[in-house]
C-alpha cells in the first residue's frame, strides 16, 4: 500500500525559535506508525502542522497525492477543510468538549456527516467500543475520569470516520492499565476500521511495541528511523528511550 | 393598595422590562463567548432594530393615525420579522469589516472598533433621522387589565409573550440542531471545533446574526417604554450588558436568569430603597458592583476547574 501522508522537509518557528527543522517521513497506508521524543522535541507541533494548526515556514505535506499546507499560506486548507479530507487529530489533553455531553461531544465529531442513520450507527459502534461511553452518554463529559476523557476523544475522533487518525499522547497521566487497553483498542481500530494512525507518545516502549515503523525526534530533527522492533532494540533508543 | 400588592405590581413591570434585557444580554453573551469580545456596538443595533421596526410598522399602517386592529397586530409582527432579519445581516456585516480583520491582534483592538461601530451607526441614525425621539404606536388596544389589584398591560403581555417565544427557540436551537452545538463547541474550544471540520468563521457569523436578531426585537419591545431615538441604545444596552454578567458572561441560560432578575430588581428596588425616579439606574450598576463582589463569575459563571 502507498503512502497516505508524506511530510516533505517541513520546518516551523515560533518567533526566533525553530520547533522543527527540516522533517521529512512519511505513513504507509493501513499501517500503526509511531513518533517517539523527549518533552519538547517538537512532536505536537509535527502533528498540528498536519493538520494545518500551525503555519510551515518550509516544506510542505501530502496527503492521499494532494498538498494540504505548504510554506506559502494561499496554498494550505484550513484545519477544518483538512479535517473534511479524512484526518482527524485526538489532541493532547483531550480537549473534549466539557460542558457538553458525551452524545453531544460524538454529535461534533460527526459534524461533517449529514446523514442521521450514518450518525446513530456510528454512536452505536463507539458504545460498543467504549461500553462506558454508553452508560455515561447523557453525562457532561466533564464528569468523566482522565481515562474516560481519552476515549470520549478518540471516539469522537472515529465519528467522522476518518482516513488516518493521529493521536498525540493517548496514555498521557493515565494509570498503566489504562493506557495498556487505551493501545489495545487502537490496534483493534486499525485493524478492524482499517484506519491508518500516526501516534506520537512519550511511553516509547508501548508505542513501538504497537507501531510497524517508527521515527525518533529530537529538538526538531529526525535522528532515526526504523521498524517498530528494530527500533525496540536498538541501543541509542534504548538508552534515551526504555531506560534500559 | 396594600404594600404586598404594590410590590406584586412592581414585579410585573420588572419582569417586563427584564425579559427586553435578556433579549438583548443574549447577543452580548453569544460573542463574548466565542470570541472572548465585548461587542460595544451592540446597544446601537438594538436602536437601529427599534428604527427598523418603527419605520416599517408606520409605512405599512400609517402609523399613529391607526386605529389599533387585527392589521396593525399583523403589521407590527411583519415589521419586527424584516428587522430581524436586517439587524442579522447589519450584525454580520459588522463582524466581517470591524472585527474579523482584528481577531489576532491585540484584545484591546476590538474593543475599540466596536466602540467606534457604535458612534457611527448612533450618530448615522441621528444624522438620517433627526435626534427627536419618536412613538412607537401601539399595535393593539393598550387598556390595562386588572387581574385582582395587579394591572396588567396587553403591551406587557406582548413583551413578555414573544421574549419567552425568543428564549425558547435560541434553546432548541443551540440545544437540538447541529448549527447549534457547533456553536456551543466553537465557543468551549475553538481550535478543536475546527478539528471537527466546523467552519468557525460561519460560527462566528451565524452568532452575530442571531444576536442581533434579538437585539431587534429587544429595540422593538423597549422602545413602547422608552421611546425611539438615536441614543437609545446606550442605556438600554449597557444594563443588558450588566445583567450577561450578572447571569455570568458566556452563559446564554445565565443571560436570561441575568435580564430578568435585574428587571425585576430595577422595579422593586428602587421605590424601596426611594430612589428619585431620574436615578433608577444606579440600581442597576450598584447590582453589578455586588455581583462583582462577591460572585465574579456571575450566577451560572463557571468557577470549577476542568478536570486534568
Amino acid at each position: 500500500m502507498g503512502e497516505i501522508l508524506k511530510i516533505d522537509n517541513i520546518s516551523v518557528s515560533y518567533g526566533n525559535i525553530r520547533a522543527l527543522s527540516n522533517v521529512s517521513m512519511a505513513v504507509n497506508e493501513g499501517a500503526i506508525v509511531s513518533l517517539i521524543g523527549a518533552n519538547g522535541a517538537g512532536k505536537s507541533t509535527l502533528l498540528k502542522a498536519i493538520v494545518g494548526l500551525e503555519p510551515l515556514k518550509e516544506g510542505h505535506i501530502e496527503f492521499a497525492g494532494e498538498t494540504i499546507c505548504q510554506s506559502k499560506h494561499h496554498g494550505s486548507l484550513t484545519t477544518d477543510l483538512i479535517a473534511k479530507r479524512g484526518i482527524a487529530l485526538v489532541p493532547e489533553g483531550r480537549h473534549v468538549f466539557a460542558d457538553m455531553t458525551v452524545e453531544e461531544n460524538l454529535d461534533m465529531g460527526a459534524f461533517m456527516v449529514r446523514d442521521a442513520e450514518v450518525i446513530a450507527k456510528r454512536k452505536a459502534d463507539m458504545y460498543e467500543l467504549f461500553p462506558i461511553l454508553g452508560a455515561r452518554k447523557k453525562q457532561k463529559t466533564r464528569s468523566l475520569s482522565g481515562g474516560e476523557q481519552q476515549m470520549m476523544a478518540i471516539a469522537r475522533a472515529l465519528m467522522s470516520s476518518p482516513r488516518l487518525l493521529l493521536l498525540d499522547e493517548p496514555g498521557l497521566g493515565l494509570a498503566p492499565l489504562i493506557v495498556q487497553d487505551i493501545f489495545n483498542t487502537i490496534k483493534l481500530i486499525n485493524q478492524e476500521n482499517k484506519v491508518t494512525v500516526f501516534l506520537v507518545e512519550q511511553n516509547a516502549r508501548l508505542a513501538l511495541r504497537s507501531s510497524s515503523y517508527g521515527y525518533v525526534l529530537e529538538n526538531g530533527k529526525i535522528v532515526l528511523e526504523d521498524s517498530g522492533e528494530a527500533l525496540l532494540v536498538n541501543e541509542k533508543v534504548q538508552k534515551a528511550y526504555l531506560g534500559a | 393598595m396594600s404594600t404586598l400588592t404594590l410590590y406584586m405590581q412592581y414585579i410585573v413591570n420588572g419582569l417586563t422590562l427584564g425579559a427586553i434585557y435578556s433579549l438583548i444580554a443574549l447577543g452580548y453573551t453569544m460573542v463574548y463567548g466565542i470570541l472572548k469580545f465585548i461587542n460595544f456596538a451592540h446597544g446601537d443595533i438594538l436602536m437601529v432594530g427599534a428604527f427598523i421596526g418603527l419605520l416599517i410598522y408606520n409605512g405599512l399602517t400609517g402609523g399613529e393615525a391607526a386605529d389599533p386592529s387585527a392589521w396593525t397586530l399583523i403589521a407590527f409582527f411583519i415589521a419586527m420579522i424584516i428587522s430581524m432579519v436586517a439587524c442579522a445581516l447589519l450584525g454580520v456585516i459588522i463582524e466581517r469589516i470591524a472585527y474579523k480583520p482584528l481577531r489576532n491582534a491585540n484584545r484591546l483592538a476590538p474593543l475599540l472598533s466596536a466602540i467606534g461601530v457604535s458612534f457611527i451607526l448612533s450618530n448615522g441614525a441621528a444624522w438620517i433621522f433627526g435626534t427627536q425621539s419618536r412613538r412607537f404606536p401601539y399595535p393593539f388596544n393598550n387598556d390595562p387589565i386588572h387581574i385582582g389589584a395587579i394591572t396588567i398591560t396587553p403591551h406587557q403581555i406582548v413583551v413578555i409573550v414573544v421574549s419567552i417565544i425568543m428564549m425558547v427557540l435560541l434553546t432548541s436551537f443551540v440545544s437540538k440542531t447541529r448549527m447549534g452545538k457547533a456553536m456551543r463547541a466553537a465557543s468551549l474550544d475553538q481550535s478543536t471545533s475546527m478539528l471537527m471540520g466546523i467552519n468557525v468563521n460561519r460560527v462566528i457569523s451565524l452568532t452575530f446574526a442571531i444576536g442581533s436578531a434579538l437585539a431587534a426585537v429587544g429595540g422593538i419591545l423597549a422602545s413602547f417604554d422608552f421611546r425611539v431615538y438615536p441614543s437609545m441604545g446606550t442605556m438600554t444596552g449597557l444594563k443588558a450588558f450588566v445583567a450577561a454578567v450578572i447571569g455570568g458572561i458566556g452563559n446564554i441560560q445565565g443571560a436570561m436568569i441575568g435580564g430578568v432578575l435585574l428587571g425585576i430588581l430595577e422595579a422593586v428596588g428602587a421605590p424601596l430603597l426611594h430612589i428619585p425616579n431620574g436615578m433608577r439606574d444606579t440600581v442597576a450598576f450598584a447590582v453589578l458592583i455586588i455581583v462583582l463582589l462577591v460572585k465574579p463569575d456571575g450566577i451560572l459563571g463557571k468557577n470549577e476547574r476542568e478536570k486534568v
